[in-house]
């Protein structure tokens, strides 16, 4: 027994050693070498600021801007305290938060039915994309507030667009970042 | 619920076939020591930790040494961990300068991660610094989940094994779990995630500049309401990937971030996902082989595969119904399946991944002990949400976690072969050995701990605002929800939750961290106890009156076993929390 007992102080500290340090910081050193892109966050940088993550979203008020899913990590898409609602289905909470932004945005787009992912929000907080129903959705105020044709909203918004991986994992996406980007050097005219 | 949901799923189950059967015969290679593939690189490591340890790798133990130093090991982490987390202020690798953890809270997240739990009542990215991630709670990812398997092999060799009174060598077993069975795929699997963009580094966090500024209401300590612009957004950055890889492949589930698999740090794309549910169920699956080879009967490992599968299916698909037809109670909200969009009920969903992921990842991870979550699971509907829960319930045995999922389901194949044996009247044979009442007395046993951990505190928990009912988010029935959800995953060693409940109180960081330890330790004690009575008995050679355990007439029995004392444990319960709220739900009620 006494002798277990120091082979369990014994292991602890070896395999500590081994799989707590050598480990994660070996990965950290391959990683770094083979994708420093990647294992850094895919940062994007403009005019040499820091702008954003190409996998976080961020919240876009303007109605220039195609707008991210309701976010409650932290104010929003706050990427130091990511995390969801947590309402559950039948709370009063999210059932008047949700009826809240349909008529908002039922305003903006009169007679056309509010596609969930904008008016539902992401377990993360940070969800990067909406769904290309809710692209669509808002081609016609994003094409009104830049004086661009539909059309060729339509055209960056496909640019955007992420099918499913492999053909069939996972559901078709847009980058919304990326597409206001995008946006942004392509029909500067309005904010 | 799509065609392309279904495909997927279907892919997923494929591939959970495929490997089956070759990461049960590596596994019994690895602890039958037969040679395989990595031992030249290995075996010398493996000699060097013996030397260091003082290990005599030939010392064969007793069922009750093996638990002893089973226990041991598990206090002694257990305790490093505390440490860490407490003095984690004037240790290395803190870039965000966090402080101590508080004791209760140290205390749970220590108990929470030896248990191979992950229940966390904290927030990591304001929490835990990179130390106690690496060297703390990425450990025990890998500590907890070796012992897990060590127990499984003692347990599959002591029905294998005739007339012996050992059953192993603890310390080898744990130490041949680590070199051979989790770290190469961990080094190999955490490199995949960061291609795919989960991130590995020790920086600080960094600060983005937004580029559309936006307005927040702020109520400050005055109660006045203030607006603020938020002008910047905080990436939280840290040593991601080599935690998400272990975080999976050994059940774990615990989150580097608070969103866990939802962040897109930790999964960020379709991929990424499709690998961590395949990594949830890789070793657990392939134990069954492994069952199935070591006791000379590889039928009897398939037959308890197929148990799993079924059990399975029948939760991965009530969960995808459930959650593709979305929540009736918010109107002029288009929740219908196109080719544009997923639909369903997308409240606490990602876009990348939909309805099908999160029902098939939801339901991987509470089938298996794991507990990692892609989407939060307090947000699914009363249905949807009740299929994770029911999956703790019965035991985490559908697959079940690193170890502890065979572990678990050998004592309802004790009770299963019992049954039989009653129903036919002759005395209960379990691959040539006799079961006798000894043997039922410490299935049943394991099987009242878990039931008296997951009824008797909740119970208590639902009395008073001054014990749990102060911590809930979510009005009604659902409240009652996600106390009992609470309790169920710590017992369980899950460690998913019904997120909104603040389980960060005096009462909740120290009943949950009791539930986590009776739920491991204690539950698996009993098992050990069978393990060795199995061990010292005789192998008969079948006879004519014995009930064959590789038929699909014994499938059968044992899904009808799992889900009878499941059924009769919680159906009560249930129908106060979940059944009752989605019969209100439908009914247009909200709360």
């Amino acid at each position: 027994m006494k002798n277990n007992l120091l082979i369990a102080m014994r292991m602890t500290l070896v395999t500590t050693l081994l799989f707590g340090l050598i480990y994660p910081l070996a990965v950290t050193g391959l990683a770094q070498l083979l994708f420093p892109g990647q294992a850094n966050g895919e940062l994007i940088q403009k005019g040499g600021k820091l702008i954003g993550s190409r996998l976080l979203g961020q919240a876009f008020s303007a109605p220039g801007y195609f707008r991210s899913r309701p976010s409650f990590a932290g104010t929003g898409y706050d990427g130091g305290s990511s995390g969801g609602s947590n309402l559950g289905p039948t709370n009063k909470i999210l059932i008047s938060r949700v009826q809240v932004e349909v008529a908002r945005l039922k305003a903006e787009n009169p007679g056309v039915p509010v596609p969930v992912d904008l008016v539902t929000a992401s377990g993360s907080g940070l969800d990067p994309h909406i769904t290309p129903a809710a692209a669509e959705f808002q081609v016609p105020r994003v094409a009104r507030e830049r004086r661009a044709s539909e059309a060729d909203i339509r055209a960056v918004v496909t640019r955007h667009s992420l099918g499913r991986q492999f053909g069939f994992l996972g559901e078709p996406r847009v980058n919304v970042l990326e597409l206001n980007l995008d946006l942004d050097a392509a029909y500067p005219s309005s904010r | 619920m799509t065609a392309n949901g279904w495909f997927q799923i279907a892919v997923f189950l494929l591939v959970i076939l495929a490997i089956t059967k070759p990461l049960g015969v590596f596994m019994t290679n690895v602890f039958t020591r037969k040679k395989t593939f990595l031992d030249t690189v290995l075996r010398p490591l493996e000699r060097l930790v013996y030397r260091l340890t003082g290990v005599d790798e030939t010392r064969e133990m007793s069922w009750i040494e093996y638990g002893a130093a089973m226990l041991l090991f598990s206090l002694v982490s257990m305790l490093l961990l505390y440490l860490i987390e407490r003095t984690q202020q004037w240790l290395p690798f803190n870039p965000q300068k966090l402080g101590a953890v508080a004791q209760d809270l140290a205390f749970n997240t220590a108990a929470s991660f030896t248990t191979n739990t992950n229940w966390q009542a904290y927030t990591p990215e304001t929490t835990m610094s990179y130390l106690t991630q690496m060297a703390g709670l990425a450990y025990h990812n890998f500590a907890s989940a070796a012992v897990g398997i060590a127990l499984a092999i003692a347990v599959i060799r002591g029905i294998s094994s005739r007339e012996m009174k050992t059953i192993g060598n603890f310390w080898v077993d744990v130490t041949r779990s680590f070199l051979w069975v989790l770290l190469p795929a961990c080094l190999l699997v955490s490199l995949v995630f960061v291609s795919q963009g989960v991130v590995q580094n020790l920086r600080p966090y960094d600060t983005a500049q937004l580029i559309n500024p936006y307005q927040t209401q702020a109520t400050g300590a005055d109660g006045k309401t203030t607006t603020q612009t938020v002008a910047q957004q905080t990436i939280a950055q840290g040593p991601v990937a080599s935690q998400e890889a272990i975080k999976e492949l050994g059940t774990n589930g615990g989150g580097f971030f608070n969103a866990n698999s939802a962040h897109p740090f930790e999964n960020p794309t379709p991929f990424s996902n499709f690998l961590q549910v395949v990594l949830i169920f890789a070793i657990p699956s392939g134990l069954t082989y492994t069952l199935g080879r070591m006791t000379g009967s590889p039928k009897h490992g398939w037959a308890v595969w197929s148990a799993m599968t079924v059990l399975f299916l029948a939760g991965v698909l009530t969960v995808f119904w459930a959650e593709a037809r979305g929540n009736p109670l918010p109107a002029g909200v288009d929740q219908t399946p196109s080719s544009l969009q997923a639909g369903g009920n997308m409240e606490g969903k990602e876009v990348r991944f939909g309805i099908a992921n999160s029902a098939l990842f939801a339901t991987v991870t509470t089938d298996a002990s794991c507990g990692a979550v892609n989407g939060m699971h307090d947000s699914f509907t009363p249905l949807g949400g009740m299929v994770p829960l029911v999956n703790i319930m019965l035991g985490e045995v559908v697959f079940g976690g690193v170890g502890s999922g065979l572990y678990g389901m050998l004592v309802f194949v004790i009770l299963a072969v019992f049954i039989a044996g009653l129903m036919v009247g002759r005395t209960p044979e379990y691959l040539g050995k006799k079961i006798e009442a000894f043997d039922v007395k410490m299935a049943m046993l394991s099987v009242l701990v878990f039931s008296l951990a997951t009824l008797a505190l909740p119970a208590i928990a639902a009395v008073s605002p001054r014990f749990g009912t102060s911590s809930i988010s979510n009005p009604g029935a659902h409240g009652l929800s996600q106390i009992l959800y609470a309790y169920v995953s710590a017992t369980g060693n899950n460690g998913s939750a019904f997120n909104g409940i603040n389980s960060n109180t005096f009462w909740y960081n120290t009943t949950l961290a009791i539930s986590m330890l009776m739920g491991r330790f204690l539950a698996v004690i009993p098992i050990l106890a069978i393990a060795g009575n199995l061990a010292r008995k005789k192998i008969s050679p079948p006879s004519l009156g014995a009930f064959p355990v590789t038929t699909p007439l014994f499938t059968m029995l044992l899904v009808s076993t799992v889900v009878v004392v499941g059924a009769l444990t919680f159906f009560p319960v249930l129908s106060l929390g979940p059944i009752l709220e989605q019969v209100l739900m439908t009914a247009g009620r909200s709360f």
